[in-house]
């Protein structure tokens, strides 16, 4: 089995370094080509972009093997239940209370990671101070932090007795072992994705725009909501999908600050393990391939809100 | 693999065994000793080296990774349900495994004793206590932590012993204890970690070894033990799997490791740990440090584990029920 599989993954990364050297030679001989073009040839009625089918093979290749095939699995794992038992797995209480927590706080966490960040990037582009470089690193920090890690640190932090937590607690907020405490880690570990994608962007934004705006009577609201946010909501609706998408698979971090409560503090993930530990691989199957589809159906949604133009007049 | 190389490239490959040990989570440090003690005792009998590794985790957990392909030469899990779990779904061993070993494959016992705060400021005494409103208890869940299993079992079985006990009060008890339960921790260890770093409860319900090593050791001075009237006693058994030591052939000695924890030194290794030793000799020397009293065993009060599982922890059972709103 296990050699099965290490085969597998070998080919899958064998695969991957052919492909890299062919995607290599491709885009050489498009360089070479542009620099000395063939002769009677014009970029007229030909793809800027060249070797469009070997990217296309490669990419569906990729995609087959590395979401398809796990993907189809496990719903083939889930298919062996029947109709009935598949519905009441995925459809019992405690199944769509884990759902509404795991969207819910990945919703809000990925939210304020939107207001947060764009405030981040903001301060990061804009301004030049001392310890800009090495705030601008930190940044980062969530990705490369085992997710346990952060778990244990803010648990340890937001418990009661802990060095926040103990000053929090007299207001009557409790946030260790609440729905709370699991935003707080999921706005933790989703910041990074909302920042950098809002960065690049608020690099390239020319400030003379704004110049302009002002010379043209634009007060300072009208400046942030005609001018910069319109430029900015493409990235930062990205950032927010991104932190969004992130927060719903997130296990290693919440399950310290969780509290681990079923129908309260139980996110899907962890429901998805505590069947796998009771040896119902079954269910556990039924429940991650409801959890895939409704996630893929948000983030295509939320794809989509991106690309279309004409939602900006409504999402302001 | 560069442990297999680095051990090749010391010895001849016929000198050195190693044995994957799979156990549950509050066995570290004693799996350490043993483990240690053990090496010296095979190298003085038969000149060959072994090199014993350990895994620790959730015991349903840990048999789960036995069932999907982790190569484990013997498991010392935290109850015999998992155990005959990796016998039912992957046929690693037969399904009479524990009548192979003494005293049903269990080399030592433990009970489920209380853990309190110093000074016991909230004044638990008994399991009556633990439904107090206002009394925070710290137990893993039994859904994924045999430790957890047990202590709702102890809970249950001393409300149905009760005077005037009976299936409904039993259900009624266990509900408002969990109901007095903040935070479930996926193993026992981790209920340890939050009852003692992070402060969180008043009460934690735990492994008698997981509770003397608290009192005596990591926390000395900060807690206080406290025996119930009664309890349950406490079985994690221990079993080759054939499947495995017959392929890697190490049949052998993986017994051996196992017939070492009955041995007079493994025996005193485990009372040092604060496992309840089951030979005499030992058992007399360590009596003092284990608490008195009334123990009942699952098979007397439940009828067996198979049964105990089907009932209360199985899917949509008895403590699913619990956490069903409305009720």
């Amino acid at each position: 089995m296990r050699r099965w599989l290490i085969r597998i993954l070998l080919g899958v990364y064998g695969a991957e370094a052919l492909s890299g050297l062919a995607l290599l030679g491709v885009v050489l001989r498009a360089r070479f080509r542009r620099r000395y073009p063939p002769r009677g040839a014009t970029l007229h009625g030909k793809r800027v972009l060249p070797g469009f089918r070997v990217a296309l093979g490669w990419t569906v290749f990729y995609l087959l093997l590395i979401v398809l095939i796990p993907v189809s699995a496990l719903c083939l794992k889930a298919a062996s239940l029947s109709w009935r038992q598949f519905w009441s797995a995925v459809t019992s209480a405690r199944a769509l209370a884990a759902y509404r927590l795991s969207f819910g706080v990945s919703l809000a966490a990925s939210l304020i990671d939107g207001v947060i960040g764009l405030l981040l990037a903001w301060v990061l582009v804009r301004y030049r101070f001392p310890v800009r470089r090495l705030l601008d690193g930190l940044v980062d920090l969530p990705l490369a932090l085992p997710t346990a890690v952060s778990g244990i640190v803010l648990t340890t932090l937001y418990a009661p007795h802990g060095w926040i937590g103990r000053r929090l607690q007299p207001l009557g907020i409790k946030v260790a072992y609440t729905p709370l405490g699991i935003v707080v880690a999921l706005i933790f570990i989703g910041l990074p994705f909302a920042v950098r994608t809002i960065q690049p962007v608020l690099q390239d934004l020319d400030p003379e725009i704004e110049d302009a705006a002002l010379s043209l009577g634009a007060n300072l609201w009208q400046r942030f909501y005609l001018v910069i946010l319109p430029e900015l909501l493409p990235a930062w609706l990205t950032g927010v999908t991104l932190a969004f998408a992130r927060g719903l698979g997130e296990y290693g971090s919440v399950v310290f600050i969780a509290g681990n409560m079923p129908m309260r503090t139980e996110i899907t993930p962890l429901l998805i393990m505590t069947r796998l530990d009771q040896y119902d691989y079954a269910g556990a199957s039924a429940l991650a391939a409801v959890f895939l589809a409704v996630s893929l159906g948000l983030l295509l949604g939320m794809n989509a809100m991106q690309r279309r133009k004409s939602v900006l007049p409504i999402l302001m | 693999m560069a442990i297999a190389l680095h051990a090749r490239s010391a010895a001849p490959p016929d000198r050195v065994v190693t044995l994957l040990n799979v156990s549950y989570d509050p066995t570290r440090e004693l799996y350490q000793d043993i483990d240690r003690a053990f090496a010296a005792t095979w190298k003085a009998r038969t000149g060959q080296e072994v090199v014993i590794h350990q895994s620790h985790g959730g015991s349903g957990k840990q048999a789960r990774a036995v069932i999907d392909g982790l190569q484990a030469d013997v498991v010392t899990l935290g109850l015999a349900y998992d155990i005959d779990e990796i016998a039912e779904r992957a046929g690693l061993l037969p399904r009479d495994w524990q009548s192979r070993l003494p005293y049903r494959s269990c080399p030592f016992t433990s009970t489920v004793v209380f853990l309190v705060r110093k000074g016991n400021p909230k004044r638990v005494r008994d399991w009556d206590d633990l439904v107090r409103p206002g009394i925070a208890v710290i137990t893993p869940n039994p859904k994924t932590s045999s430790g957890g299993r047990w202590n709702y079992l102890a809970a249950w079985g001393y409300a149905l012993r009760k005077q005037g006990g009976n299936e409904g009060a039993a259900r009624d008890f266990v509900s408002r204890l969990y109901r007095n339960v903040p935070v479930l921790d996926s193993g026992a260890r981790g209920a340890t970690d939050t009852f003692v770093q992070r402060g969180l409860g008043d009460v934690l319900i735990a492994w008698e070894n997981e509770a003397l090593l608290v009192v005596k050791e990591l926390g000395r001075g900060q807690f206080e033990l406290v025996t119930p009237s009664e309890s349950i006693l406490a079985e994690p058994p221990v079993s080759l799997v054939d499947k495995v030591v017959d392929r890697r052939g190490t049949r052998a000695v993986a017994q051996a490791y196992l017939e070492f924890l009955y041995s007079e030194e493994g025996q005193t290794i485990g009372a040092r740990h604060y496992y309840r030793p089951q030979l005499r000799s030992v058992a007399a020397r360590y009596a003092a440090q284990f608490p008195r009293l009334r123990l009942f065993t699952v098979d007397e009060v439940f009828g067996g584990w198979q049964k105990a599982q089907r009932t209360h922890f199985a899917d949509g059972g008895i403590f699913d029920q619990i956490y069903q709103p409305g009720r």
